[in-house]
């Protein structure tokens, strides 16, 4: 939308008629296949498991192929405190690592912003406890933290919120690397208080850091079965919906559940992120 | 300020004393004392470096002076805060909100001072500037000269006591910067708000402002009016910045109560005592070119008459309106000439010995000699002060 703004003053370049031609086609072909292998194909096979049903006398993981709606009904019935419990934890730990990442990535993309050698070095502080392994990191905090703490929402939440503020901070931060100080001067000048500015202006134009950086953090999250994990940061009442998955896929072997719990996981991230784009008014990045 | 809810119901005085503004590593004015009656187009007129930028910035509050005082209307507002200055701007850049209209960027003041009915005050803002037709637009869909004018709307709509204009018209092209000082000075009678307008275009600034004040290395050269600058400069600068001049370093031989007789190696020039700043020793006078006449015979002696020559023409190059002459010889160095195209075909042809003349009254004696102007250095653009400014946070 935005775009078509600026494409109003630049010069509109005709295109060449387009030459039938097998070379984009050829091009895209590996692309094409990969995506249909890789995504496609399991996807139709995620959705043919997720309406299968146990044949009589079935053994453990034995399923035929059915049209067992059902299914989902029986998900939702038994799971729907882990799905709610799933998407609570991520929105609050989304929210956790924006009120983080925002005054950090304010830092460094406004404040640093004449001193690139200390921009550069917080930059690489943000992101060098990546070089190590996301599982080792949530392992140490389950020392760190107090023992108590542990097996907790807190704990959940906070091991969520820890591991995702790259994936927040760099969006922000590339966002407020190019806002243009001189407008900040321009709200000041026309009587807004450094609030105002900031909620007016300096936020509205970071939007789009803001945005990203969330979906970046959110969906993962919510699909996250790692530190709800009671070999890591959780406990037995902090399952989250990624546990229930692994739990049917390896230890029940309940295929179709698993399945339908994934598809029902997919759907609902589908919803709340169009929501989301489209109240944000950010259209633009999808 | 405590009214600052209020729209100011003329433009106030703007007075800055003993202002002094150093950033690290250089000072970007030595010591300013200003003081601008309420109403007037006021123009700081000087070279990138000058100060003239950081002056500006000083009295919208995005600069604090390291000292001296700044008074708007009377009221000492040195550390008042931006927001809370009965001033606006419009910035070189125009900083004009790309996430918003064209309309919710000029309402914007109106709504952080919570005047009543913003949208209908904006509208009648974009009226006045002719683009009300593109209020629902982005800033971004806007041609350069059209953002300028959205700048002046969001800036004259609140009514500020002063109006501070940085550079505003520098990135527009000729016709279309002509067409919007018209406007600007049409807007200004109209409004009757107090300009503070800073640029390094001299003929901007004389067409513009009832008072120039000509700026150099973060002083005030001299302040006037334009006319009366640019007839009796005071500094070798003025007389250069503004407009062309010829000068002369001349010896004082004698006078009268009324005029000063000096000597040009071996000719005499007259000037008057009130148009001089200095009335002994060796001093520095100059002539404006088109104050000069030239002559293809020597004129007769006449004592209201400063005559120097023969010369040599050295340089024809016809203008249009004027034809311009370089005349050159040993005894005065290279002149210019402004000849009036009143009379069909050139007077005098490039290689011609000519003498050249001029009235006494139209000698100005200078404070200054030539060798004091000095070289203009270093980039003290707005962004350049800025990102000082910023790193010395």
């Amino acid at each position: 939308m935005a775009f078509t703004a600026f494409a109003g003053n630049a010069p509109v370049i005709e295109q060449a008629p387009r030459k039938r031609s097998w070379t984009a086609l050829v091009l895209l072909a590996p692309g094409i296949a990969y995506m249909a292998l890789f995504f496609v194909a399991p996807f139709i096979q995620l959705i043919i498991t997720s309406l299968q049903m146990a044949p009589e006398n079935a053994g453990i993981g034995e399923y035929v192929t059915a049209f067992q709606i059902s299914n989902y009904g029986a998900a939702i019935a038994e799971y729907w405190q882990h799905i709610l419990r799933s998407f609570v934890y991520a929105i609050i730990a989304t929210i956790a690592g924006l009120l983080i990442s925002y005054p950090l990535a304010y830092l460094i993309g406004v404040k640093l912003r004449p001193f690139p050698m200390l921009q550069g070095l917080a930059l690489i502080l943000v992101i060098a406890p990546f070089f190590i392994s996301f599982l080792l990191r949530t392992l140490a905090w389950k020392q760190i933290l107090p023992s108590e703490l542990i097996g907790t929402d807190f704990s959940v939440i906070f091991g969520l919120t820890y591991n995702f503020i790259p994936f927040m901070t760099l969006p922000i931060f590339a966002s407020l690397q190019s806002l243009d100080l001189r407008m900040l001067e321009a709200g000041s000048d026309l009587y807004a208080s450094p609030v105002t500015t900031f909620f007016r202006v300096t936020l509205p134009l970071s939007m789009t850091g803001v945005v990203s950086g969330t979906l970046l953090s959110f969906i993962p999250m919510s699909g996250d079965y790692i530190n709800a994990s009671r070999e890591f940061l959780g406990g037995t009442g902090t399952a989250m919906i990624g546990n229930v998955i692994e739990s049917n896929f390896l230890s029940s072997q309940n295929y179709p559940m698993a399945a339908t719990l994934s598809v029902i996981l997919m759907a609902i991230i589908l919803v709340i992120v169009a929501t989301y784009v489209r109240r944000s008014g950010t259209e633009d990045l999808l | 300020m405590a009214d600052v809810q209020a729209f100011a119901e003329a433009g106030a005085d703007l007075e800055l004393v003993g202002i002094q503004k150093r950033f690290p590593g250089f000072t970007a004015i030595e010591h300013l004392d200003l003081k601008i009656p309420a109403g007037s187009f006021f123009a700081l007129l000087g070279p990138s470096g000058c100060g003239k930028t950081t002056t500006l910035r000083l009295v919208a509050g995005l600069e604090d002076p390291t000292a001296g005082k700044i008074l708007i209307g009377g009221k000492d507002v040195t550390a008042l805060k931006p927001h809370k200055r009965q001033v606006n701007t419009v910035f070189q850049s125009y900083a004009l909100f790309p996430h918003m209209t064209v309309l919710e960027n000029v309402a914007f003041g109106l709504r952080r001072r919570k005047v009543v009915d913003p949208l209908a005050k904006a509208h009648e803002a974009l009226k006045l500037v002719e683009l009300d037709h593109v209020a629902d637009r982005k800033p971004a869909q806007l041609s350069g000269g059209q953002q300028q004018r959205v700048a002046l709307a969001r800036a004259v709509v609140n009514r500020p006591a002063l109006l501070l204009l940085d550079e505003p018209l520098g990135a527009l092209d000729l016709k279309l910067r002509r067409q919007m000082q018209q406007e600007l000075k049409q807007i200004q009678q109209e409004v009757g708000l107090t300009f503070l307008h800073v640029t390094h275009d001299q003929e901007e600034a004389m067409t513009m402002a009832d008072t120039v004040a000509v700026m150099n290395k973060g002083r005030i050269e001299q302040m006037g009016a334009p006319a009366e600058l640019y007839e009796l400069p005071r500094t070798v600068f003025v007389a250069n910045f503004l407009g062309q001049s010829n000068l002369f370093e001349v010896q004082v031989v004698g006078g009268t109560d009324q005029v000063l007789h000096a000597d040009l190696n071996g000719h005499r020039i007259t000037v008057p005592r009130n148009r001089s700043a200095r009335d002994s020793g060796t001093i520095t006078v100059g002539v404006r070119p088109e104050k000069m006449r030239l002559h293809t015979q020597a004129p007769p002696e006449d004592s209201a008459v400063n005559v120097i020559g023969p010369g040599r023409i050295t340089d024809v190059s016809f203008t249009g309106v004027s034809t311009q002459y370089s005349v050159q010889a040993p005894e005065f160095g290279e002149v210019q000439v402004f000849a009036q195209n009143v009379e069909a075909g050139p007077a005098a042809h490039l290689g011609d010995i000519v003498w050249l003349s001029w009235l006494a009254e139209h000698t100005f004696g200078l404070a200054d000699d030539r060798l004091d102007t000095g070289a203009l250095n270093g980039d003290f653009s707005t962004q350049a002060i800025a990102t000082r400014a910023s790193l010395a946070e």
